[in-house]
């Protein structure tokens, strides 16, 4: 029986070139970039070049590129970074109710360090709406920080709208887009962003690369006390594989970007068109349109997601969910309530998010397996009885 | 993550199903919670002579639900009320930390079927305990009758 993942929104193969890329920064190039000799040299070269195909990806200068470790640490150093040094101009931080645990979590420290924080809702798709940003802003607000693209429910955000909106009102804008970069194009003046969060190791590149674009004349304060890499912005030597690794990424992103939306967004619409003939009490979850290429979150009602997930692996397919019996906090996804989502219902949820090995004989395992797994656990389940007596 | 015994259970549960005409019966848990189960008994001098279950829950709290049941068929009630959420849990070869005080609750949801037969036996109407549902958003434990949760102010869905 062969693997059918569908997880990338957890983790994604490495692409070929990608590997064949870093593999020669193991062995030979090992040097440090802030060597003056030859092999340091090397180095560096490869770390600049990197430096220009992500500034190439998502149209910015060289310079406005700062590599970090993750996209958690990207998210940290816009934060914290801003917030620490602009603190004299304001304390008010603007962000969304969906945002990732680094931004939530990074907003809450910032929150019992006296900084007050704005937490936008979303409607039923999980889309900010730009008018309420625009309304929350004050003298005070030094940051507006909306993610591009939710991988939990699909949905993108407006953020080039509301990009004009703090561009007019001359405040920062940091957009989380480590799930959008390399999905759907991204073009950091389109979007009037001055901050950008990306990982390589969302478009087929390594884990541990991440980088954080600050447009230029942007001040903020380093994480990490060290050394001058990175400008000062990023103190501790530079994982040279890892980034030479995330600039081939985004060369082969940016070329092969349509046929990989082409793609993604073929079996994303089979598998959501064909399901609900499979499986009824299904809802769809975030926007039906405006939504990640390949990305399908859905709620299966009356059951569990963590039992469903489990009964699927036995079948060799590999998919997410937002259950709370999932999350080591035990805690219901944050993003379905703030989009209204019921707790029950969320607990059913389960998401299939599709990579550029995926076939359309995938999706027809997928249609295969999940209805038989359904109904053994919907027999099982007491609130599925309890609901069908209800309709009766 | 989980025990071969656990995931033993979970692909094969024992005694799935309800009982028409049963003696007792025994809830505990919600959906909202993350884990409900619903166990039925039926009692023929003084035994377990029958025991179905329902659960809607993680693998944890079905595996939990089968073993609960399979421990308890044929015991007298006097034995099978001594069986404690710890035993089974040790009966499954252990549960993940993270489960033991959300989905480890079957034999909670027994001693209700037995107390529900007992009461019913002796013409008693069922004791209606208070609920108790912990917040799916910051964990605080609510009266199961509660609208918002105490501690956040988040709406509950308990109805």
């Amino acid at each position: 029986m062969s693997l059918v993942y569908v997880d990338h929104v957890a983790a994604m193969p490495l692409h070929p070139k990608v590997y064949e890329a870093m593999v020669p920064y193991f062995k030979e190039f090992y040097g440090n970039p802030s060597s003056i000799h030859d092999s340091g040299e090397k180095a560096r070269e490869a770390i600049e070049g990197a430096r220009g195909k992500i500034a190439n990806l998502i149209g910015c200068q060289d310079e406005e590129i700062y590599f970090t470790s993750c996209g958690t640490e990207s998210n940290n150093l816009a934060l914290k970074g801003i917030a620490w040094a602009q603190q004299s101009r304001g304390r008010e931080i603007i962000i969304s109710s969906i945002e990732h645990f680094s931004i939530m979590h990074a907003i809450n420290a910032l929150e019992r360090a006296g900084f007050q924080i704005v937490r936008l809702p979303v409607d039923q798709y999980g889309l900010v709406d730009p008018a309420a940003v625009e309304k929350a802003i004050t003298p005070q607000t030094i940051l507006v920080s909306i993610m591009h693209a939710n991988p939990e429910v699909g949905t993108i955000e407006p953020i080039a709208a509301i990009g004009q909106i703090t561009k007019a009102k001359n405040v920062l804008f940091h957009t989380d887009a480590v799930d959008a970069v390399g999905a759907i194009p991204v073009d950091v003046k389109q979007l009037n962003v001055d901050l950008l969060s990306l990982a390589a190791s969302q478009f087929y590149g390594p884990k541990g690369a991440g980088a954080l674009f600050v447009r230029k004349g942007v001040r903020l304060q380093p994480l990490l006390d060290g050394g001058i890499q990175e400008r000062g912005l990023r103190a501790g030597t530079e994982n040279v594989p890892a980034i030479v690794g995330m600039g081939v990424a985004a060369d082969l992103a940016r070329e092969e970007l349509p046929q990989r939306m082409n793609h993604l967004q073929k079996l994303q619409k089979k598998l959501t068109a064909e399901l609900p003939h499979k499986i009824p009490y299904l809802r769809f979850l975030g926007h039906p349109t405006r939504r990640l290429p390949g990305n399908v979150s859905v709620a299966v009602e009356f059951i569990e997601g963590e039992a469903m997930l489990l009964f699927m692996d036995m079948e060799g397919i590999q998919i997410s969910s937002g259950s709370a019996c999932i999350s080591r906090s035990l805690k219901v996804s944050h993003v379905m309530l703030a989009m209204g989502v019921d707790a029950a219902t969320a607990q059913g949820s389960l998401l299939f998010s599709f990579g550029m090995q995926n076939t359309e004989a995938d999706v027809e395992r997928i249609l295969e397996a999940l209805p038989p797994v359904v109904e053994r656990l919907r027999h099982m389940s007491p609130v599925y009885r309890k609901a069908m007596a209800k309709k009766n | 993550m989980y025990s071969q015994t656990v995931m033993e259970h979970f692909k094969n549960p024992r005694n799935v199903g309800t009982i028409e005409e049963a003696d007792g019966i025994g809830e505990v848990g919600n959906p909202v919670c993350g884990d409900m189960m619903t166990f039925y008994i039926k009692v023929k001098d003084n035994v377990i002579d029958d025991i179905k279950f329902q659960t809607f829950g993680c693998g944890a709290a079905i595996a939990v639900s089968s073993m609960v049941s399979e421990m308890a068929k044929g015991k007298t009630l006097d034995e099978a009320s001594k069986i404690t959420n710890k035993m089974v849990a040790e009966a499954l070869e252990g549960l993940p930390k993270q489960k033991l005080h959300c989905s480890n609750l079957g034999a909670d949801a027994l001693q209700k079927a037995i107390q529900d037969y007992r009461l019913k036996k002796a013409g008693l109407a069922p004791k209606v305990e208070a609920k108790k549902c912990f917040c799916p958003v910051c964990d605080l434990e609510n009266p199961m009758e509660a609208e918002f949760c105490t501690g956040c102010g988040k709406e509950l869905d308990n109805h």
